[in-house]
């Protein structure tokens, strides 16, 4: 294989040939900047719904309590249904082996302020874990903990936008932060990469908000991770059965959608990984079709060069050549331009992929590219492509009897 | 140096069958010059292609230099081929896209040998048809008469035993003819065995022996005495 001598034989052989071989190798090199393009732009899509969901943990689950729409075990519809701490607590009774992390949630529109500056926020009354299903990050301080559930203490851990709009440039941490006339001592803030958004809100303990508003221990709804070792489908199964003993506890017909949603995660996640299955089949699809065709083209056109150069063969065989010797001189041009062929149509693909990319974000594409392990499968595959397109004509080759390639003048 | 007894060869044509060489029986020793004559037709060609191991007869025996040459896979032939015999056509068949010395060079090559050994014999070779000038040449900046010094070069350079010459002169005017003949009693003179193909009268008798071919059998064999080619250049 590595024979320099070999070599040398096929590049004075391209070489002579160029126009010849830069044609076999067109079809090639377009098979391939299709396909980068395809995958390129399948990979796009695929960054854009992983961009879509957020840093938000991908494996959540969101209970809300509603109100029934079916009469159900003598009780009417329309009834309300509220969550408790006891429901928090049965949830993880019932099924804390498939929980990773859990909040009980009440939100609340405040208005806050701080010496002269003053806005409207959301406040959410949280559990501590709040902070690894939301992938918070304390920026400054800390986030809420155990303590301040117990204690139910006045405290608030503020986003990184609130910090700048009202506190400007003062330090927040250990100042007290007026929400709706109760002061909260302000003890961490923290930034989301989801950005403003994420970042105008106010968390407070859940205890604490129980008692300002209401002095009760209602839940507006209920957030937890399911466990990561979970796979779609047992994740789908939990938020199923979830589902059902909730409703059984309170009393909801089974087939209520209203009285108590779940929204799963799982059940996106999984399509979208489902679709972006489908989407890479047709991308393979498609792209293997020309590369197939792309494959034949070179096998054609080196079945034309083998027949153009039998008389050489037949020289070459007199001249004491093996039969090995002829096949690999085939088998290796073949491969040579397949791969050559094939890494400008990558190169173009790629170079495509790069300037017209940042323009696709439009389209749902994001960050379309290909990367350095689409690059060496790319290369296998060139070189299965090229010895799959030189074998029928190298086996030609080696078949020719010299004495009809010098006979015919 | 080679004996062929009873050689018969057919070629299917549609459903007929031609018989080309109906019992040939010859003998040639080491160091021997023979023409192969005969009307067009006779088989002389497949004779030689025969001796050369680029055809294969359908039944008789060959041996070549001590050796059975019979029921050869590819590879064993082409070692034979590479190591006992060089070939001269007709029409040259030079490779059009290596240059003179690469052609010379090309054997080697399928000899195993190191390029710098290669380079070093092909032009030894060049130089003894008188060619070293014209060794980057292409084919197709040579005349005819060179292309065939080039072709008779590289049929030496694997020093074989056996030279076989398939109408060397055809394609020459009788001029260069005679100076390709020239060559080739010089390298007889310095012992190779050579077997060539021709029509012509004059080239023939600058050989040592006439073996003239009628109808696929051996119609006269003899010795002449050899007309030097160099009293013509
Ligand atoms: N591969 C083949 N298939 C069929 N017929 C063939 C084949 N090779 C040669 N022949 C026939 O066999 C006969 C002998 O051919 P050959 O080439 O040996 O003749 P030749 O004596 O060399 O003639 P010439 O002087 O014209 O070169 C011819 O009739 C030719 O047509
Ligand atoms: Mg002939």
């Amino acid at each position: 294989m590595f024979d320099i001598d070999l070599w040398r034989e096929i590049f004075q052989s391209i070489n002579k040939n160029r126009t010849r071989s830069i044609l076999s190798g067109f079809t090639i090199a377009f098979a391939i900047l299709l396909f980068t393009i395809l995958f390129g732009i399948a990979n796009g899509l695929e960054n854009t719904f992983i961009e879509l969901f957020g840093t938000d943990a991908k494996n959540s689950i969101v209970i809300f309590p509603g109100r029934t729409t079916k009469a159900h075990k003598g009780l009417q519809s329309g009834r309300r249904i509220r969550f408790k701490n006891e429901d928090y607590n049965y949830i993880l009774e019932e099924f804390g082996d498939n929980v990773e992390y859990i909040t009980s949630k009440v939100n609340r529109n405040v208005e806050a302020s701080f010496k002269g500056e003053k806005n409207s926020y959301q406040v959410r009354a949280v559990h501590p874990e709040h902070m690894y299903i939301e992938n918070n990050v304390v920026e400054k301080g800390r986030y809420i903990n155990n303590r301040d559930l117990q204690n139910r203490t006045k405290v608030a851990v503020i986003g990184n936008a609130i910090k700048e709009d009202l506190f400007i440039r003062e330090e927040a941490v250990g100042k007290y932060i007026n929400l709706n006339g109760i002061p909260y001592k302000v003890v961490g803030v923290f930034s989301d990469d989801e950005g403003d958004n994420e970042e105008n809100v106010i968390y407070t303990p859940i205890t604490t908000a129980q008692r300002v508003y209401g002095n009760n221990d209602y839940v507006d709804f209920i957030h937890l991770t399911y466990n990561p070792k979970l796979n779609y489908d047992q994740a789908i199964a939990f938020g199923n059965s979830l589902t059902r003993k909730l409703k059984n506890k309170f009393d909801v017909a089974n087939d209520d959608q209203r009285a108590i949603r779940v929204r799963n995660f799982a059940e996106g996640t999984r399509n979208v990984s489902q679709m972006m299955f489908v989407l890479n089949l047709i991308v393979l699809f498609v792209g293997s079709g020309t590369l197939i065709a792309g494959i034949m083209g070179i096998s054609n056109i080196m079945v034309f060069i083998v027949k153009e150069r039998t008389k050489e063969i037949g020289v070459r065989k007199a001249l004491g050549a093996s039969p090995r010797s002829i096949v690999s001189i085939i088998l290796l041009e073949s491969i040579l331009i397949t791969s050559l062929a094939g890494y400008v149509g990558l190169l173009i693909g790629a170079t495509v992929l790069k300037i017209f990319g940042p323009g696709l974000k439009d389209y749902f594409i994001t960050n379309p590219g290909v990367n350095s392990g689409v690059v060496i499968g790319a290369t296998i595959i060139l070189i299965i492509s090229g010895a799959l397109a030189g074998y029928l004509p190298a086996n030609k080759a080696s078949k020719i009897k010299p004495i009809v390639a010098l006979r015919d003048e | 140096m080679l004996k062929i007894s009873d050689l018969h060869k057919s070629y299917a044509i549609g459903d007929t069958s031609l018989h080309v060489l109906k019992g040939i029986d010859l003998s040639v020793e080491e160091g021997e010059m023979v023409a192969i004559m005969g009307s067009s037709g006779s088989g002389k060609s497949t004779l030689l292609n025969i001796i050369g191991m680029l055809d294969v007869a359908d039944s008789g025996e060959y041996i070549l230099d001590g050796l059975p040459i019979d029921n050869l896979t590819e590879k064993k032939a082409a070692v034979y081929r590479n190591k006992f015999l060089g070939f001269i056509f007709q029409s040259f068949n030079l490779i059009n896209y290596k240059n003179a010395l690469e052609n010379v060079a090309l054997p080697l090559y399928y000899q195993g040998l190191k390029r710098k050994k290669r380079q070093e014999l092909g032009m030894f070779h060049l130089g003894k048809v008188g060619l070293t000038d014209w060794a980057h040449h292409l084919p197709k900046e040579l005349s005819g008469g060179q292309k065939q010094r080039v072709a008779i070069a590289r049929a030496l350079a694997a020093n074989p035993k056996l030279l076989l010459a398939d109408e060397p002169t055809g394609a020459l005017d009788t001029k260069t003819s005679y100076e390709i003949m020239e060559f080739i009693q010089q390298l007889n003179d310095e012992g190779k065995t050579i077997l060539m193909v021709t029509h012509e009268e004059d080239i023939a008798n600058m050989c040592k022996r006439i073996v003239r071919l009628r109808d696929g059998v051996i119609m006269e064999d003899k010795k002449v005495t050899q007309v030097r080619a160099s009293q013509y250049v």
